[in-house]
């Protein structure tokens, strides 16, 4: 949305093809939304999603051509972009191309979480948020800030979560300590933090940390979630079972354009190579927000913004005077948005049990593979992701290996003893998401429409 | 077990009491839509798979392989776990929103060909 408005007021000609039905993305969504609910979920969600208002009001006013509830399902260089909307399907061309496709929440395959009653703690969010539903009788599992974000939500609105279950350890932490110096230029992060496990406290929300040996049990549906922590075995009966320890980029759409990735280490996920705009080895190919590097939300504002100048200084729209002068406030603010990462990546690391799931466990949700299957591949001569999958069938499925990818990585890394980088990852090929061959007959009718969009 | 909630005077407003969803106040109009052959009311306009979980369906299809219930996991269009056939079209339900007379049945077997 930054990037869309901030290229529109440099005098681009800027469409903005959003999956979602309203403006918002996944961090503000339904931020719009009005209802008899408006003033509870505003109150409930606190001040940093009412920001997200200032973001869609600065859309809505703008010349940017926001065409909404678009599945884009295949971007080809030079640019066309092929997506579906309302049962049809279009397409339209770009000279430049800037993808903000978000951040995924990393799998966390435990026993039991294919089970319904799991959930993501992001897909929670998104219940209070688009629908003002929340789980009656929910655990929160995993590690992250976020975590203490949804269950202080719950908290607000009157049904706090029955515990949290964490996984990061008080080693983690000890770890983390050596990043706090720097973290402090971020002061207001933290000091949210404290404040979001103050909230927590007063409610007496229960707390356990250091769990391993997470198990979600149930035969049709999530009847309990099961764990040790402090030397002892809990069970604790709920309907919901809320899983995080972290977010990934959401690679997809740039991984089937071929951009370069990288293995990063701190965030334990692949991130796109990218210069300081954004800019990947693709002329007019830009990436900003999550799907960049984690950073969060203000710093994918600012990184559409960083994006927009650039794009726009090469569409001839601003000097590059001009752009420089724009983006030097935006670079400083960028690192100080940045500075708590490294924090938070050390003390909120992924529970692992989950990035080394045992045998039994299933790793691709949609094919149902275990990662003893994964492994049996790697003993058979598999080096790779995508030799896996032909013998398997892991990540083959409709969600076209979001939620399996950097564990099939990271299980025959292990196995073989190569880096991740070495292993790799999937090959991404479009669809990016699944067409019916009723949407694609739709095509030929509606070629027309094709603004040459820069 | 859940913790008393507190004032709006509709806070405990569910539309199916066993559901393991509540609502912050009730949504306003209701429409009728057919799940697995039985009516539901939902609130018209909404999204679809939060509708349905808040009407207390905690299964929305089967898996090809071993025929295991699922139901929403990701609610944005990432997973594919709540697919659903919506007037005979695989969709996902987190993407959809409630339509009056919709007629949605349970994939069974194949959910993507």
């Amino acid at each position: 949305m930054a990037a869309a408005v901030t290229a529109d007021q440099a005098g681009m000609s800027v469409a903005l093809l959003d999956e979602q039905a309203r403006p918002g993305g996944q961090i503000y969504r339904d931020v719009t939304r009005t209802g008899t609910d408006s003033a509870d979920r505003m109150r409930i969600l606190g001040a940093d999603y009412a920001h997200g208002s200032t973001l869609t009001g600065a859309l809505i006013a703008s010349r940017v051509h926001h065409i909404t509830g678009v599945v884009v399902w295949s971007i080809e260089e030079g640019f066309r972009l092929v997506y579906t909307a309302n049962g049809a399907a279009a397409h339209i061309g770009a000279k430049r191309v800037l993808i903000a496709t978000g951040a995924l929440e990393r799998a966390m395959p435990v026993p039991g979480w294919t089970l319904p009653g799991v959930m993501t703690a992001g897909a929670a969010q998104i219940l209070l948020k688009g629908s003002g539903i929340l789980p009656r009788r929910a655990v929160l599992a995993g590690s992250g800030p976020l975590i203490y974000l949804v269950a202080a939500q719950m908290v607000r609105a009157g049904v706090p979560p029955l515990a949290l279950v964490e996984t990061q350890t008080r080693g983690d932490m000890m770890q983390a300590m050596r990043h706090l110096p720097a973290a402090l230029k971020g002061w207001r992060g933290l000091a949210k933090g404290l404040g979001l496990l103050a909230e927590l406290r007063r409610a007496g929300v229960r707390r356990f940390a250091g769990a391993t040996g997470l198990a979600v049990e149930g035969t049709d549906k999530a009847e309990a979630l099961c764990f040790q922590a402090g030397a002892r075995d809990h069970r604790i009966a709920c309907d919901t079972v809320l899983l995080h320890h972290g977010v990934v980029p959401n690679a997809q759409a740039a991984r089937a354009l071929g951009v370069s990735h990288r293995w990063t280490q701190a965030q334990q996920a692949f991130t796109p190579v990218l210069d300081k705009w954004g800019g990947t080895d693709l002329p007019g190919l830009f990436i900003a927000g999550d799907g960049a590097g984690i950073g969060g939300a203000m710093v994918a504002e600012i990184a559409g913004r960083l994006a927009a100048l650039k794009l726009a200084e090469e569409a001839g729209h601003l000097t590059d005077v001009a752009r420089d002068s724009q983006a030097k406030p935006l670079f400083r603010a960028r690192s100080r948005e940045l500075a708590i990462r490294p924090f938070l990546d050390a003390a909120y690391p992924p529970f692992s049990d989950a990035l080394a799931p045992t045998d039994s466990t299933i790793i691709c949700r949609c094919e149902e593979i275990t990662a003893g299957e994964i492994r049996q591949t790697a003993t058979l001569g598999c080096l790779g992701p995508n030799q896996a999958k032909s013998f398997t069938r892991a990540g083959m499925g409709p969600c076209q290996g979001r939620y399996c990818g950097l564990s099939v990585t990271a299980i025959l890394s292990e196995a073989t003893g190569q880096s991740p980088d070495v292993t790799g990852y999937y090959r991404i090929r479009p669809p990016l998401k699944p067409v019916t061959l009723a949407d694609l007959a739709t095509m030929a009718e509606t070629e027309a429409t094709d603004p040459e969009g820069e | 077990m859940g913790p008393a909630p507190r004032p709006c005077p509709f806070r405990n407003f569910s539309m199916s009491a066993d559901s393991p969803f509540v609502y912050l106040c009730p949504p306003a109009r209701l429409v009728t839509i057919r799940f697995d052959g039985a009516e539901l009311l939902l609130p018209d306009g909404e999204n679809l798979a939060a509708s349905l979980l808040a009407a207390g369906i905690d299964s929305f299809r089967h898996t090809r392989k071993s025929g295991a219930p699922r139901a929403p996991f990701c609610m944005m269009g990432a997973c594919f776990d709540c697919l659903v056939e919506i007037d005979g079209v695989s969709r996902q339900a987190c993407m959809q929103t409630v339509v009056e007379g919709m007629d949605i049945s349970r994939p069974v077997g194949a959910t993507h060909d």
